[in-house]
């Protein structure tokens, strides 16, 4: 759990429709820097194009397109969140005690995804990186199939396994993974490595935060050093190269 | 093996004409002409000419002219040259085959079957040179219903976003990237001066265009390049592209090559690597996934912008079109099959999708016939060619019409269609500086005004021929329109009658 002696705004969501709930907390981030939802109802967007220096704690359930176009500061969803968190994500944390649904991260060019539990299908879809923006996906469980399709950049670190499809047309970034995928499992254009002092470096970095913010809930954490991690990366970063004759 | 590719044109240079200024060796980005030193002629690498036409226009003493290539085909219908051609590179490279533009094919043009009403006798016609007439659009969604306070003359119904045109033209969707910024600017500006919009494509808004932000259309598709929330709330209006009409169904490939440092810095993806736009936007495979997108847009910029849904003109146009309708878009756009592109296969250009005509006259109905075409604008594109067109396509349904095509004909596109290769010699299809700097924004933007103020114009004038003074009693008026040479299936999608009826 991310540090909060600050005060926290507190709005009831209840079974509140989306346009209204959405009013109701961008009016609270306005007026505060701190809010927490409770008794959040799958109202969808929350948290939709949220500034740097405000916080959103979520309690309850989170709707579809939580953090879409998140520009900067933190969300905490005590639960689990559903599909597509982080749309088109330009900065910004999320922290998740529990699971996400499908494609989280589509799109996403900076900030940080952090998932405690299992992901959904197409997470990291088309995540793309761009000079000092890179953005970072953590899953502690398993992911579902196509994970990093189309990977333009970026990085997606599974502490779980990968189900199938994992990163076809990827061609930028790289995926890091706690558990060895046999040679079938990896998509033409695609290479598996061991990692080096610089992946162990990063993945240090990011597990530790995985550690810390998850460090009040009951699963067993990760482990920090990075050794014994493989690295998913893109032969090419020009997949169609030779594909067309004019 | 031979190389069985043989050259499509031939270039001609007129010795009587020809004064040697070398002009024609040095405006051609593809090498195509020499200087023969022995024989001080210039000659010419035909298999290298695509008939830009651009060394024609500059030739100061009209010495060159380019043929078809001479060399006669074997006089099959099947196994046209081109057919063959199309092999021949395929045979060579195992490549998909690459195009640029509209489809070239012969299909029908419905345009040039309809043909326009004017007064006679028993209503008077109205001269605009002397009346005013309205060609002013607004785009957007309408409530059902509009509540006035009489005494005040004021509207209590809060309206939705509106787009306010003052005539029914804009610039459609087109990338920096695919065209240079230089041709992006000219159309910001002249969109600002004729006081319509432009639509900055999927490849994200340069900051040299932010000045221009009240007339910018801005687009998400499926790459979703350059988007973030400082891009949406820039523009006056957002489009989601589903699709283009040069290529439905499949996304788009910028080449590595074609993304340097400035294209790189407005899509905010790196240089060298290939863009890609994956063929569906994988957060909507559904009407219901599209209203998720749509509203998720409206929230992030608090709903004070249309959002506008593009698609292209496919089988069961209608049936979609609702649902855009009902997805909450506030304008759907319609693209034709004949409609341009920077880059599409061949093969995709030339076979998938329908023609525009047909697309928006079914959709208009549909809409009309489930009683909700008024909660959204339709606008339509793909191959709008003339103000005629524009009055043709407003009068079979559309608020107001893209075009692109047109606009880049008029600052110097000769529809070469090898907008792929980045070589364009007048400036608009490429990113190489010493081709850019051809096109003086300023100067274009001006081609472009007269083009499209001579247009209105010529709406002015039909629409005074009609008898109809604003735009709005020309939507959707087909008694204004009249077939030729339609079958009754045409005619009855398109909801006009036999010239003579």
């Amino acid at each position: 759990m991310l540090e909060s002696n600050e005060v926290f705004e507190t709005v009831d969501l209840g079974t509140s429709h989306f346009t209204e709930a959405n009013e109701a907390v961008r009016a609270a981030l306005d007026r505060s820097d701190n809010v927490r939802l409770v008794d959040t109802e799958g109202q969808r967007y929350l948290g939709c194009a949220m500034r740097s220096g405000k916080k959103l704690e979520i309690h309850g359930t989170p709707g579809n397109d939580m953090a879409c176009f998140m520009d900067g500061g933190t969300i905490e969803v005590f639960g689990n969140s559903q599909d597509q968190i982080g749309n088109t994500m330009n900065d910004g944390l999320i922290v998740v005690h529990g699971r996400c649904g499908d494609a989280a991260g589509y799109g996403m060019r900076g900030g940080s995804i952090y998932i405690r539990d299992d992901c959904g299908w197409r997470v990291g879809i088309n995540m793309k990186q761009y000079e000092d923006k890179k953005p970072v996906i953590v899953i502690g469980g398993d992911a579902g199939s196509f994970l990093g399709e189309y990977m333009a950049g970026g990085v997606i670190v599974l502490l779980g396994k990968p189900e199938r499809y994992l990163a076809t047309g990827m061609h930028g970034g790289v995926i890091y993974l706690k558990n060895r995928i046999d040679s079938d499992s990896v998509a033409p254009g695609l290479m598996v490595e061991e990692v080096d002092e610089a992946d162990k470096e990063f993945l240090n970095e990011v597990l530790s935060n995985y550690n810390h913010f998850f460090a009040g809930d009951t699963n067993e954490g990760a482990p920090v050093t990075g050794d014994g991690f493989y690295k998913l990366i893109p032969e090419s970063s020009r997949p169609y190269a030779s594909m067309y004759a004019s | 093996m031979l190389d069985y590719i043989l050259p499509k044109y031939k270039v001609r240079h007129d010795a009587i004409d020809c004064v040697m200024c070398k002009k024609c060796v040095r405006e051609c980005s593809y090498g195509v002409n020499k200087v023969d030193d022995e024989r001080n002629v210039i000659v010419s690498d035909n298999l290298k000419c695509v008939n830009c036409q651009r060394c024609v226009v500059v030739c100061p003493t009209q010495a060159i002219t380019i043929t078809d290539w001479p060399q006669v085909a074997t006089g099959s219908s099947s196994w046209t040259q081109s057919a063959m051609q199309d092999i021949a590179k395929q045979s060579q490279t195992g490549g998909v085959l690459l195009s640029s533009m509209g489809n070239p094919k012969p299909y029908p043009v419905f345009w040039d079957h309809l043909v326009l009403n004017a007064s006679q006798v028993t209503n008077p016609s109205i001269d605009p040179l002397r009346e005013p007439m309205e060609t002013r659009v607004f785009l957007g969604s309408r409530p059902n219903m509009l509540k006035v306070n009489e005494r005040k003359h004021k509207v209590i119904t809060k309206l939705p976003p509106q787009l306010k045109l003052n005539m029914p033209v804009m610039f459609s969707a087109m990338s920096f990237g695919s065209v240079s910024l230089n041709t992006q600017k000219a159309l910001a500006i002249a969109a600002k001066n004729l006081g319509t919009f432009f639509n900055v494509g999927e490849g994200g808004l340069h900051k040299d265009l932010e000045a221009y932000s009240e007339n910018t259309i801005v687009q998400v598709a499926s790459g979703r390049f350059g988007v973030d929330p400082h891009y949406l709330n820039t523009a006056k209006a957002i489009e989601i592209k589903i699709g283009q009409g040069a290529k439905p169904g499949i996304g788009g490939h910028l080449p590595g090559e074609k993304i340097n440092a400035k294209v790189s810095q407005t899509r905010m993806i790196p240089q060298g690597t290939d863009a890609i736009s994956p063929a569906p936007h994988h957060d909507i495979y559904s009407i219901e996934d599209l209203r998720q997108l749509v509203y998720s847009i409206k929230e992030a910029t608090l709903y004070r912008k249309p959002i506008a849904v593009k698609v292209a003109a496919v089988n069961n146009i209608a049936a979609i079109a609702s649902g855009m309708a009902r997805a909450g878009a506030d304008i759907i756009v319609i693209d034709g099959f004949r409609g341009g592109t920077g880059a599409a296969p061949k093969r995709i250009r030339d076979n998938v999708g329908i023609p525009i005509e047909l697309a928006l006259a079914s959709v208009d109905q549909r809409l009309r016939d489930e009683g909700i075409r008024s909660t959204v604008s339709l606008v339509a594109g793909g191959t709008v060619r003339s103000s005629a067109d524009v009055v043709k396509a407003i009068a079979l349904g559309a608020d107001a019409v893209y075009i692109a095509s047109a606009a880049l004909i008029a600052i110097g596109c000769h529809q070469c269609q090898d907008c792929s290769s980045g070589m364009c010699n007048w400036g608009i299809a490429t990113q190489k500086p010493e081709l850019t700097k051809r096109l003086d924004p300023q100067s274009a933007a001006q081609r472009i005004e007269n083009m499209v103020r001579a247009w209105n114009k010529e709406i002015e004038e039909m629409m005074g021929g009609m008898g109809i003074n604003a735009i709005d009693s020309l939507r959707g008026n087909r008694l204004m329109l009249r077939g030729i040479g339609l079958n009754e299936k045409e005619l009855e999608i398109l909801g006009v009658k036999y010239a003579g009826e």
